[in-house]
């Protein structure tokens, strides 16, 4: 019986899904590329605040009346800012938050090969002294010739 | 030596960061409104439902857009403010009744003091999305042009009336 009602509320939750028309769709997508500025860390998508019914009500309208998803951002973007897209456009200011880790990353390749550069000349073969040359050569030759 | 200096160097990086870090507030984003036109609309009068205000009724001269709620905590706290400020006619303050309900406000009003020339009723917030609202209450400084020239998220405290607001109202003519 369990599976019978495993399987009934999968189907249900499949079918949901699938019926999510192409205006929901693109609903959602708007959503999830903006900020609820109210929960600042959450997207449109997963924000109940008051706020985010109001706005996502502002986008189902414009949806509504025609108008496309850059001139519904721009709106947005006039009133709240650059900071109510979830992802930053690349600009003078945001420069080195899109920049900075592969700087970041840069820097760190470039010491980590300097350290290891560095590291292979310290552990170079010690020079041999003219005695020590010596010994080796000796120690090394057949049995009969170091009588 | 110098090898020994390199993680203080990294430290005193961090720590700069850090305590510039401090000072930030995130949750204050920098408006895009400023030095534009204020948004225009027009909006039934709190006490009188039958009168509406436009801003353009303001042309002329330098006013305040004071965003308040009755269920918004934070304005209480800056409410003295605004009545001391209105008791001084420094500038006319409109209010924004951002999605309440008229008879809470009213009540409000009359047990906090009433410092605004109108109330004005925005039920639906949606000259709320106009103005960028995003956290209640929120304060305007318009120019006699009708461009915002200061906005404030917030409550107000007596640091930014007498040292931004005041000073913007002096500089202009």
């Amino acid at each position: 019986m369990k599976r019978v009602f495993a399987a009934l509320a999968l189907a249900l939750c499949l079918s949901a899904l699938a019926q999510e028309t192409p205006e929901e769709a693109r609903l959602r997508t708007l959503q999830e590329k903006l900020r609820c500025l109210v929960c600042q860390n959450q997207t449109l998508a997963d924000s109940p605040a008051g706020l985010a019914d109001d706005l996502r009500r502002e986008l189902r309208e414009q949806m509504k009346t025609g108008r496309s998803d850059d001139e519904i951002l721009n709106f947005m973007v006039a009133r709240y800012g650059d900071f109510v897209l979830y992802e930053p456009p690349f600009k003078a200011t945001t420069a080195l938050l899109w920049v900075g880790p592969f700087v970041l990353l840069g820097l760190a390749l470039v010491a980590m090969a300097m350290m290891a550069r560095r590291r292979r000349n310290s552990i170079a073969e010690p020079e041999l002294g003219a005695e020590e040359r010596r010994l080796v050569v000796q120690a090394l030759s057949p049995e009969e010739d170091r009588r | 030596m110098k090898k020994a200096l390199i993680p203080l160097a990294l430290f005193l990086v961090i720590a700069g960061f850090l305590f510039a870090g401090l000072d930030l507030k995130p949750r204050e984003v920098p408006s895009p409104l400023v030095g534009k036109a204020a948004p225009a609309f027009t909006l039934p009068v709190l006490h009188q439902p039958e009168k509406l205000f436009a801003p353009s009724e303001m042309k002329g001269k330098p006013w305040m857009l004071n965003v308040w709620a009755s269920w918004c905590v934070a304005c209480r706290d800056e409410h003295p403010l605004l009545v001391a400020l209105a008791k001084q006619n420094v500038i006319p303050i409109l209010g924004l009744n951002y999605k309440d309900q008229p008879l809470d406000a009213k009540r409000w009003l009359a047990q906090f003091g009433d410092p605004y020339l109108y109330s004005v009723m925005d039920t639906e917030g949606r000259v709320g999305i106009d103005y960028g609202v995003y956290g209640v209450p929120e304060t305007y400084v318009i120019d006699g042009a009708g461009v915002i020239r200061f906005k404030h998220i917030g409550a107000l405290t007596s640091d930014i009336v007498s040292g931004k607001i005041l000073p913007l109202l002096k500089a202009m003519p």
